[in-house]
């Protein structure tokens, strides 16, 4: 373990901490609206999440220590009670999710100000909390139904931010709705799904759930239920082709909002995926294995290589980012659609990079757009002349996108295809293969015109982002070449997680 | 056949439903209708839930007449799980032994541990249709709402910003937009 948070918290708190660390935002939401300064509101979202992160390592350390661990709320035992269970599956995503959040939080600070107007701004970090809330309770739930409350509460106030757009360009508005749309049909395919498994099983208990399932595995109500339960999150998580909602909404967000949902958003929904596909099914299963075989392997590598071509093609690098983040999606599903325990944590590996990665892409491109008030590409003509380290970072971000050696991106990408070389999927190196060349391409151009081109007058007025901007921003930069040398602390949070999804049998 | 098809009219209903909704969802281009649709679909998905939990012949599921509990822990419950590991406490407390955790806190649910089924633990004289569902679809419809508050809210907003509520009007004025800007850039 990097530090010892545990010995940081009070004795009697310990034992709460898979509470407290969703309890914390959600409390902390209606205050931060009641202020009437957006600085103390960001400040109380700011103490929220470092709070957060630190009953999310402490819990990760509780997990790795001595493994599983139960919280029942409100003292109604499971499975009747809902239970927060914390395993080494969801223990790193509760991590992830809080430190990208308090990175985003940070970030906020200085771009806010472009973005949002002042008497929204305390009511937009109350949105923010909520949202950050229900994604650690999506990954901390031991409840299918609990699931899709925080689904909600986190996709509800998402709708809020993404509409908050509006203040920069109109075309949020449109996109804000379509995400609606979509996302309250996804959640709903959920419920359905949740419903199926209920009738035959009488539980919502997930690890009631893996118990009881497997003596009703026959029955064509688990089947309709499961496929339910995948397309609804597969919508969530913007696997493709479901994925029309995503490159509008993060184009046209805030930028901060765009970072925060990039990192975190799909990523929580992708576990929320593994949770109920891996540990409440089996990978052993037989229609589970045909499903990621046979539906859900393809999407991933046409969506690795048809999302990854629509990215090359876009005018404005939020767009074409959004579109890569498809793509990526797309190696994850691939990973996870090998069903086994390299696989798996090959996908997580790569979550976890993306996450970094796009995290620290978006940044820098909020960085720029602050002081240059335009996402086209062809505005960003020579930027980095007059924003040498925000885009030294971008450019170290955009080459783990690509996936070059001695960066993040190139160890998971060399993971994902062990992976499957070791189930005999040789088809996969071309897919990554003519993924990644795409990839260069548009990467290629976002670094050409930001480096090598020649500045012209309107590019003149941008300047260095602030520092509260660029911390964040190189904390994640740095961290794509840290575990670029040396990802043994991801890989082994991964394949602790992937072991718990092949608890039986196999490494 | 015909048999299967009419015993089970509660879930054509339901299919019915969930097809209209989800039709219209996707066919209008009116944003205020495409909510419209959207609610119907949920609604369908409710009614699902509530139609699952029916037992026929069940009341609503309050304990009344010879099931309502007179006095808390005097019936056999309390030894029926006593042996349960998990619910160990200690027996000085005035209730059953197995009613309190660690702490000394009463467990809320003594009443209907999983283990010990409420039927076989009091001997239920009535029958109740199941609770959860409707506990479950009460959260969901908030839910909804709060969905349907926000959408009406954004379509609200795009009605301010476009003049329109039409998914194709906005769209074309979205294209006509991004044209405008093209042939300003190239000018």
């Amino acid at each position: 373990m990097l530090l010892d948070v545990l010995s940081l918290i009070p004795d009697g708190l310990e034992r709460h901490l898979a509470g407290l660390v969703v309890i914390i935002p959600l409390l902390l939401a209606p205050i931060s609206a009641a202020l009437p300064n957006w600085r103390i509101s960001w400040f109380i979202t700011l103490a929220g999440l470092i709070l957060s992160l630190i009953c999310a390592f402490g819990l990760l350390q509780q997990v790795e220590t001595s493994g599983e661990l139960v919280y029942a709320l409100g003292g109604w035992a499971p499975p009747l009670g809902i239970s927060f269970v914390v395993d080494r599956l969801n223990a790193p995503f509760l991590v992830l999710i809080s430190f990208i959040g308090l990175l985003a939080t940070v970030f906020a600070l200085s771009t806010i100000v472009k973005d949002i107007v002042e008497e929204k701004r305390a009511l937009f970090f109350s949105a923010y909390l909520m949202c950050v809330g229900g994604l650690l309770g999506m990954a901390v739930t031991g409840d299918a139904f609990n699931l899709f409350v925080f689904l909600e509460i986190s996709s509800i106030s998402t709708y809020v931010m993404v509409a908050l757009g509006a203040t920069r360009d109109r075309r949020a508005l449109p996109a804000a709705f379509n995400y609606l749309i979509m996302g309250s049909i996804g959640a709903t395919f959920y419920v359905i799904g949740v419903g199926f498994l209920y009738a035959a099983t009488g539980t919502l208990n997930m690890a009631d759930l893996s118990v009881l399932l497997p003596d009703v595995m026959d029955s064509k109500t688990v089947h309709a239920g499961f496929a339910f339960i995948v397309v609804g999150l597969a919508l969530k998580a913007a696997v493709f082709p479901l994925h029309q909602w995503l490159p509008n909404a993060y184009a046209y967000a805030p930028n901060f909002v765009t970072v925060f949902l990039s990192a975190t958003a799909t990523k929580a929904a992708f576990y929320a995926i593994i949770r109920m596909a891996m540990t409440v099914f089996s990978p052993e299963l037989d229609f589970v294995e045909i499903i990621f075989a046979w539906v859900l392997a393809p999407l991933g590598a046409l969506a690795a290589i048809v999302a990854s071509f629509q990215a090359i093609f876009q005018t404005d690098i939020r767009r074409m980012l959004a579109y890569s983040s498809v793509a990526q999606v797309g190696y994850m599903v691939l990973g996870l659609s090998l069903a086994t325990y390299a696989g798996l944590s090959a996908s997580l590996f790569h979550l976890i990079n993306h996450a970094i990665t796009k995290g620290a892409l978006f940044m820098a491109v909020g960085g720029v757009v602050l002081t240059l008030g335009s996402s086209k590409l062809v505005d960003l003509a020579g930027v980095a002349r007059r924003a040498p380290w925000t885009m030294t970072a971008l450019g170290i971000s955009a080459l783990s996108l690509v996936g070059i050696p001695l960066t993040a991106g190139f160890l998971s990408k060399v993971a994902i295809l062990e992976a499957a070389f070791l189930r005999g999927w040789w088809w996969v190196v071309v897919v990554v293969g003519i993924s990644s060349a795409l990839a260069v391409l548009y990467v290629g151009r976002i670094l050409e015109t930001a480096f090598f081109k020649t500045p012209g007058p309107a590019q003149a007025k941008v300047t260095e982002a602030p520092i509260s901007l660029l911390i964040p921003l190189w904390i994640l930069a740095i961290l794509n070449l840290v575990f670029g040398l040396d990802a043994s602390f991801i890989t082994g949070l991964t394949d602790g997680a992937a072991s718990v999804a092949f608890s039986g049998g196999q490494p | 056949m015909i048999e299967f098809i009419f015993e089970r009219y509660n879930y054509w209903a339901i299919i019915f439903l969930m097809m209209i909704g989800l039709y219209v969802t996707f066919q209008s281009g009116n944003m205020i209708k495409r909510m419209v649709g959207l609610s119907v679909f949920q609604t369908a998905v409710f009614l699902f839930y509530i139609t699952l939990s029916k037992i026929s012949g069940g009341s609503a599921p309050i304990m009344f007449g010879k099931d309502y509990p007179k006095k808390h822990g005097d019936d056999a419950h309390g030894a029926g799980h006593g042996a349960d590991a998990a619910h160990g406490g200690d027996a000085s407390h005035g209730v059953a032994a197995s009613d309190v955790d660690a702490l000394g806190r009463p467990y809320v649910d003594a009443y209907i541990d999983p283990a010990h089924p409420a039927s076989e633990m009091h001997g239920l004289q009535e029958l109740y249709s199941n609770p959860l569902p409707h506990v479950l679809i009460l959260t969901a419809i908030v839910v909804g709402v709060a969905t349907l508050a926000v959408g009406l809210a954004i379509i609200v907003r795009i009605r301010e910003a476009y003049g329109t509520i039409e998914m194709d009007d906005v769209r074309e004025a979205d294209i006509k937009m991004a044209n405008d800007e093209a042939a300003a850039e190239s000018a």
